[in-house]
């Protein structure tokens, strides 16, 4: 077959045919995979707090909630719950002060304002170094570098450099300094719910004041 | 046959996008920063040029001359399109770590460059098999100098630990090291080509 020739009527139907078939197809790929990214989607947040809170029964995604964090933004929090009593709650909280900006992390408390565990959800911190920060404060054999377990009623997290008691990653301060304050963060919000959930006994509530 | 195993091996070597004709640059040295991501954007890549090399080469003659660069990125851009949406339903934490740049296949000139200089000038099976050359050998040397770059760095090939990480030069992790190792893999090639001629 001769190749076309290129006046209008062939260029306008050449175009205008390869961009229909194209829609088309990718139309129904659309459709095929739509419900695999939703569910890898879901997978991935339910996985995060699965990793990060006591083990539980419920659906925490439906029952997720917002709550403000004091500084003019709000945290989702995603309430675990075996049978009807609370067994913790994962916030999901985040910090622009990050090296590579945004870091959003799954902070995982149980109802004695203990940190149980965290998982970093989204971070642009430099490989090798800031990016550590997804096992660098879960290493439990060097419990000045670790988060988890820590009681943050007695006060906020700091690095050591800033007259805290949690190493900062070596060479990332800056990633160190932003993901606690993302924890933090997260404490607070955590704080309010919890007094709101009633979870929290008395003695405790009274302590902490 | 013979003619289609030249222009295999040709892709390949004599005119390896990467060492030879220095083609593709921003995701080569953007997403190597380990074996696995080399391999997984070369991979993306060779389907993408494949399919695309495969659909001009059928289609050429119905292209009028005068709109064939926006009839191929719109051929492209499908494929490349359906690389996302499979990565991100079936593979997703591939798809989180190699990000943009999946997307941005669509502007890679190696593409558009094949099918402009190869597919729209040869037959179906010639054209698959070009793609074939050039999308292996940029998925080759993507792999190579991943692994290069993650052992210099970290210690490590594919996530398995070759000395421990303490002795790895962080550099090659970070933007020069990609630089470097691609200045000096691209030396040793020249090199190791111009004896075999």
């Amino acid at each position: 077959m001769a190749k076309l020739e290129s006046n209008f009527k062939n260029m306008f139907l050449s175009l205008f045919t390869i961009c229909l078939v194209v829609a088309a197809l990718l139309a129904q790929a659309n459709k095929m995979t739509a419900k695999p990214i939703a569910e890898a989607k879901a997978m991935k947040l339910v996985n995060a707090i699965r990793e990060v809170v006591p083990p539980f029964d419920n659906d925490p995604v439906a029952e997720a909630y917002k709550m403000p964090d004091g500084q003019g933004d709000s945290l989702t929090v995603y309430p675990a719950k075996k049978g009807d009593e609370i067994v913790g709650f994962a916030v999901n909280s985040s910090s622009n002060n990050g090296f590579g900006g945004n870091i959003q992390i799954m902070v995982g408390f149980d109802t004695e304002n203990k940190i149980v565990n965290y998982s970093v959800l989204q971070h642009s911190e430099t490989p090798g170094l800031g990016s550590k920060m997804t096992q660098w404060f879960k290493d439990t054999t060097k419990p000045n570098q670790s988060i988890i377990g820590r009681d943050l009623s007695t006060g906020q997290l700091k690095v050591s450099k800033d007259g805290g008691n949690v190493d900062a990653i070596t060479a990332s301060t800056i990633t160190s300094r932003a993901f606690l304050e993302a924890v933090n963060k997260a404490y607070t919000v955590y704080k309010e719910s919890d007094a709101d959930s009633g979870a929290t006994n008395k003695e405790e509530k009274g302590e902490s004041k | 046959m013979s003619n289609n195993l030249k222009v295999l091996i040709n892709g390949l070597i004599k005119e390896n996008p990467i060492f030879v004709l220095l083609l593709g640059m921003c995701p080569t040295l953007a997403t190597t920063s380990s074996a696995l991501n080399g391999m997984s954007m070369g991979l993306a890549t060779m389907f993408v040029l494949v399919c695309s090399n495969i659909v001009i080469s059928l289609i050429k003659n119905l292209i009028p001359d005068k709109v064939r660069i926006p009839a191929f990125i719109v051929v492209i851009a499908t494929f490349v399109t359906l690389v996302q949406m499979m990565m991100n339903a079936y593979v997703p934490a591939l798809a989180d770590s190699l990000g943009i740049f999946i997307p941005l296949i669509v502007v890679n000139c190696i593409v558009l460059g094949r099918a402009e200089a190869f597919a729209s000038k040869n037959g179906v099976l010639s054209s698959f098999f070009d793609g074939l050359g050039i999308g292996l050998g940029f998925t080759v040397a993507l792999t190579l100098l991943g692994a290069i770059r993650e052992l210099l760095g970290t210690g490590k090939i594919f996530s398995m630990t070759i000395f421990p990480e303490n002795f790895g030069a962080l550099l090659f992790v970070l933007a020069p090291g990609a630089f470097i190792a691609l200045g000096y893999m691209i030396a040793i090639f020249n090199k190791l080509q111009k004896k075999t001629n």
